[in-house]
């Protein structure tokens, strides 16, 4: 195990030796002599974007050009009777009009998505609303005109004729009987059979294992709580934005902010119902997605807009419209029962999880129901998930989709039970963690694991072993997991004839990937990572590669470069054998150099011969690797509750995490900061608020409020690493994880600093004050 | 389409005239009519600080002020900052420091933290996250993009002669 340690701010000189490279080991494993892994290269995307010269899809201009707009439903529910658009037709300027009725009609399709699949059908009546709107903000309409104001006064010529229905957003009130239906035809998918009557519950999931109830009696300690979470943004900077042109040959280009081109191709031309082939999508500079620019929104109106007037159209949103419009994740109601033995061990566990869908089915309930006791060790456990339908917008993945909302639950009643038994909140993890070996509740058994590795790094860390003194004042900790998946990655990468090797992958760039995936090219090549020239290319230039989410780029895409370098260098020990007149057995190649006998050639020596020894090397690989690299998180925080407001200010803040290998510790780093920062947002300030006829009232930065620099101090990091056997670098994957423990870190800390227990998220100051008037 | 309106401007130092309509913010005009597209719109109503810009040296949310306003005014953008081939030592700093992620937010950060060491070449961590408090980054949590800016106020050396000496000789990267 080797860490890298970033700074206390008053330590930084002492971190910063300590934190480049692999200065510190526990000689368990130490890690190989890597020449650029490990290394802080500047991203090569990086002049670019501190230039503004970077092309993010709202940058793109085409000749002749047009901008368009979508009406959205002012109803939270509401019966669309009819749409006239006459009058915004006529209009001058503008070209072209579109609805629900000019999408083709699609059955019950379920299209995978790489992270999670899709009922074609509800994409395209998310896209356009057909008969009903489900949510503020669901689209309805959509203009296409010579500039946007244009546009945005055509939308107000659209005349709809709504017949506003009874709405419902909390969860518990969606599964009621008597509830008002968001589908009529919905039936609850009942661990596999369809159930009777009308509902919002679209799916009801069950995982056990061992014997929970028999456990539970004899556990000498149990403790069972319920938990609510609020429904929150993912809150990326950059609106989505679409650019479609449909050519006169009947070719569409879609120029857009995705995290995944290949499925936004297949979903833009699943809802058109035309061939995969006629369509070319150009990931464009991505300016934030958490997992919310997954779905597509806007490409097949942009699309459908541009074939009516055949001209190329580009679509944004403002910013309410990505509140009101596009996906959030769930609000939740969780309830955990955990029981232990007096020594710590916990025997027996048990959750019941409802989560926000949103307006169509098909929420994060999966991954919450696998995730919510995936740190522990807990041989009886059952889990009971529903997946329930409600007038909000369908939700989309944010960042370990589901996994935070079981994490605030189950990591509060770990803390509580702490408590109860007197046991040290990190022993008390450390006694009952997973490790290789461990089977979770819905399956899947733990090839080798970092928890216990990151539990002891996090008991190391000056914070932990810190005092903290003063009024008011609380230190919390918790856990977090997240599983990271495999899936599909292509690349191709072609040696230049100076040495240098260009890199072309279809993983969208989200942020720094380029640079980490070139860096393994390069260390498996034996050149630096400023010798690869990474390039993130359209859908026509790479092979097929999934999403950029599940913390799955590194790991895949990366093991895609390895492998696409191993090709490169058993072309090049041919050409060497073609130089040295010997066979290609003969030719070794180690560290950047090819030798035979006595003779040798650097890689870029060897390059400089390409032209003379047949052309130009392409190596290429796809790779679709098995298995999940499970990352764990521990988070820690000292925070200081006021007690005449409620506002909870974080003193101190540190992140422990299992990177596998961290390819380029600042990136890795920046994940957990990052990852930690938005979930310190979840726990604190961030929800949807809602008036007495379900619309959001709350739908701008001013009022949904995500931290600011001012909110924060500096946050530590520790990276552990507990190398991935399924890796040849053992990359783990580190986006995900960093999100999941803050808001039960956050519980516990108030917890600590004022005597309450906040079991409802946000905890924010009006929720913390009422909370402290009500224990006095 | 509503009359349009001559502006007379300085922007990154060049004389710059447009025609604009009344109702256009400078953020648009800036985009779609002068092609300068590295400010960015992410809220459009001055919340999150990606369309920052210098208006005679003060930071400006460039959505909330409209193009008329500009007439004889010096703007600076994020395009600006970069003398010839050099990077701005701001510019340099962040990227050593690793302080952008996706990178939507990073034209608004540097402007608005060149506001802070035109004025303020010595700024305590405190003094950074308050200037830096109107702009929005969802990726980096902050704190490499506050490292940087105490780099670049290091590098800058309260003089601005450093910026020559930062772009000749790449330090070491940070965190």
């Amino acid at each position: 195990m080797a860490e890298h340690k970033t700074a206390s701010p008053a330590k930084s000189d002492a971190a910063q030796s300590a934190g480049n490279g692999h200065a510190q080991t526990n000689g368990s494993t130490v890690a190989p002599p890597y020449r650029v892994i490990g290394t802080r290269p500047v991203r090569h995307d990086g002049a670019d974007k501190v230039t503004g010269r970077a092309v993010y899809g709202a940058d793109l201009q085409l000749p002749g050009m047009l901008y368009g707009a979508i009406l959205r439903s002012p109803h939270a529910h509401a019966r669309i009777k009819s749409i006239d658009t006459s009058a915004a037709e006529q209009m001058p300027g503008v070209l072209a009009v579109a609805t629900a009725r000019d999408l083709p009609n699609l059955k019950d399709k379920v299209a995978n998505l790489g992270e999670g699949a899709v009922n074609l059908a509800h994409l395209g009546a998310n896209v356009l609303a057909h008969d009903k709107a489900l949510y503020k903000g669901h689209a309805v309409a959509a203009v296409a005109a010579v500039n946007i104001h244009v546009a945005e006064a055509a939308l107000a010529k659209i005349r709809v004729d709504y017949e506003p229905l009874t709405a419902v957003t909390w969860v518990l009130d969606a599964m009621q009987p008597g509830a008002p239906i968001l589908h009529p035809d919905l039936r609850t998918d009942e661990l596999g059979e369809p159930g009777a009557g009308n509902t919002n519950i679209s799916t009801h999931l069950h995982f056990e294992q061992g014997d929970p109830d028999k456990a539970f009696g004899q556990a000498d300690v149990v403790i069972e709580r319920e938990y609510r979470t609020a429904t929150v943004h993912q809150g990326y900077i950059e609106p989505h934005v679409s650019t479609a042109l449909w050519n006169n040959d009947g070719h569409l280009t879609i120029w857009t902010a995705t995290q995944g081109s290949f499925t936004a191709r297949q979903q833009t031309a699943e809802l058109l119902q035309i061939p995969l082939s006629q369509v070319t999508v150009v990931p464009c500079e991505i300016g934030g997605g958490f997992g919310g620019k997954i779905p597509v929104y806007l490409e097949p109106v942009a699309a459908l807009l541009s074939r009516k007037c055949g001209r190329p159209v580009k679509l944004i949103m403002n910013r309410a419209d990505v509140f009101e419009g596009t996906g959030p994740t769930p609000g939740s109601f969780v309830r955990v029962k955990l029981g232990a033995k007096k020594d710590g061990r916990i025997v027996a566990a048990e959750a019941y999880l409802a989560y926000d869908a949103g307006a169509y089915p098909g929420g994060m309930i999966g991954p919450g129901c696998m995730c919510v006791f995936s740190c522990y060790d807990i041989p009886n456990a059952r889990v009971d998930g529903y997946d329930v339908c409600l007038n909000k917008p369908k939700t989309a993945a944010y960042r370990a989709p589901g996994a935070t909302q079981a994490a605030f639950a189950c990591e509060s009643v770990v803390d509580e039970l702490a408590e109860k038994l007197g046991i040290d909140p990190i022993e008390l993890r450390l006694k009952n963690a997973a490790k290789e070996g461990t089977r979770r509740v819905d399956g899947p058994v733990y090839d080798r694991v970092g928890l216990v590795e990151t539990l002891e790094a996090a008991r190391n860390t000056p914070h932990w072993k810190s005092k903290l003194e003063g009024k008011n004042r609380g230190r919390g900790i918790a856990c977090g997991f997240w599983f990271n998946i495999g899936l599909k990655s292509s690349v191709s990468a072609h040696v230049n004839f100076d040495g240098t090797v260009t890199l072309l992958e279809g993983s969208t760039d989200i942020g720094g990937s380029r640079t980490s995936i070139a860096m393994q090219l390069a260390e498996t090549l034996g050149i630096k990572a400023e010798e690869v020239i990474p390039r993130v290319v359209d859908t026509d230039s790479v092979g097929y590669t999934d999403v950029t989410g599940g913390s799955r780029v590194t790991f895949a895409t990366g093991l895609a470069a390895y492998h696409a370098g191993l090709d490169i260098i058993a072309q090049m020990r041919q050409r060497a054998a073609l130089v040295w007149e010997c066979k290609v057995e003969e030719v070794e190649f180690d560290a950047g150099t090819f030798r035979h006998k006595k003779q040798s050639l650097t890689f870029r020596e060897l390059a400089g011969k390409l032209h003379q020894t047949g052309g130009a090397i392409v190596g290429r690989a796809s790779v679709d690797p098995e298995g999940a690299t499970n990352g764990f998180a521990v988070q820690i925080a000292d925070v200081e509750v006021d007690p005449d407001t409620g506002k909870t200010t974080i003193l101190r803040w540190t992140i422990v995490q299992d990177a596998g290998r961290a390819i380029h510790p600042s990136y890795v780093e920046g994940q957990m900061q990052g990852g930690a920062v938005q979930g310190i947002g979840w726990a604190l300030n961030e929800e949807y608020l809602y008036d007495d006829k379900s619309r959001m009232t709350n739908a701008s930065y001013l009022d949904y409020r995500m931290p600011t620099a001012l909110d924060l101090p500096m946050i530590e990091t520790v990276i552990v690493e507990v190398p991935n056997p399924a890796h040849p670098y053992g990359v783990r994957g580190v986006g995900e994880v960093p999100i999941c423990a803050p808001p039960a870190t956050l519980a516990n800390a108030i917890y600590r600093a004022t005597g309450v227990r906040m079991r409802e998220l946000p905890m924010s100051p009006p929720r913390v004050w009422a909370a402290l008037a009500a224990k006095k | 389409m509503s009359k349009r309106i001559h502006v007379s401007t300085t922007i990154n130092g060049a004389p710059t005239e447009f025609l604009c309509e009344a109702r256009q913010s400078l953020l648009e005009v800036l985009r779609d009519t002068l092609r300068l597209t590295g400010s960015k719109e992410g809220c459009g109503n001055g919340n999150c600080g990606a369309c920052t810009v210098l208006l005679d040296g003060v930071p400006v949310d460039s959505c909330l002020v409209l193009a008329v306003e500009a007439e004889g005014a010096d703007i600076t953008t994020v395009e600006g900052l970069a003398h010839d081939t050099r990077l701005h030592p701001l510019q340099q700093c962040f990227l050593e420091g690793a302080a952008l992620q996706c990178g939507i937010c990073t034209p608004g950060f540097l402007v608005t933290a060149k506001a802070l060491l035109d004025r303020n070449p010595k700024p305590t961590e405190h003094k950074i996250r308050f200037q830096l408090s109107g702009n929005l980054c969802r990726c980096t949590g902050y704190d490499k993009i506050v490292r940087a800016v105490q780099e670049a106020a290091k590098a800058l050396d309260g003089n601005g002669r450093a910026e020559k000496k930062a772009a000749a000789k790449p330090r070491a990267a940070a965190h």
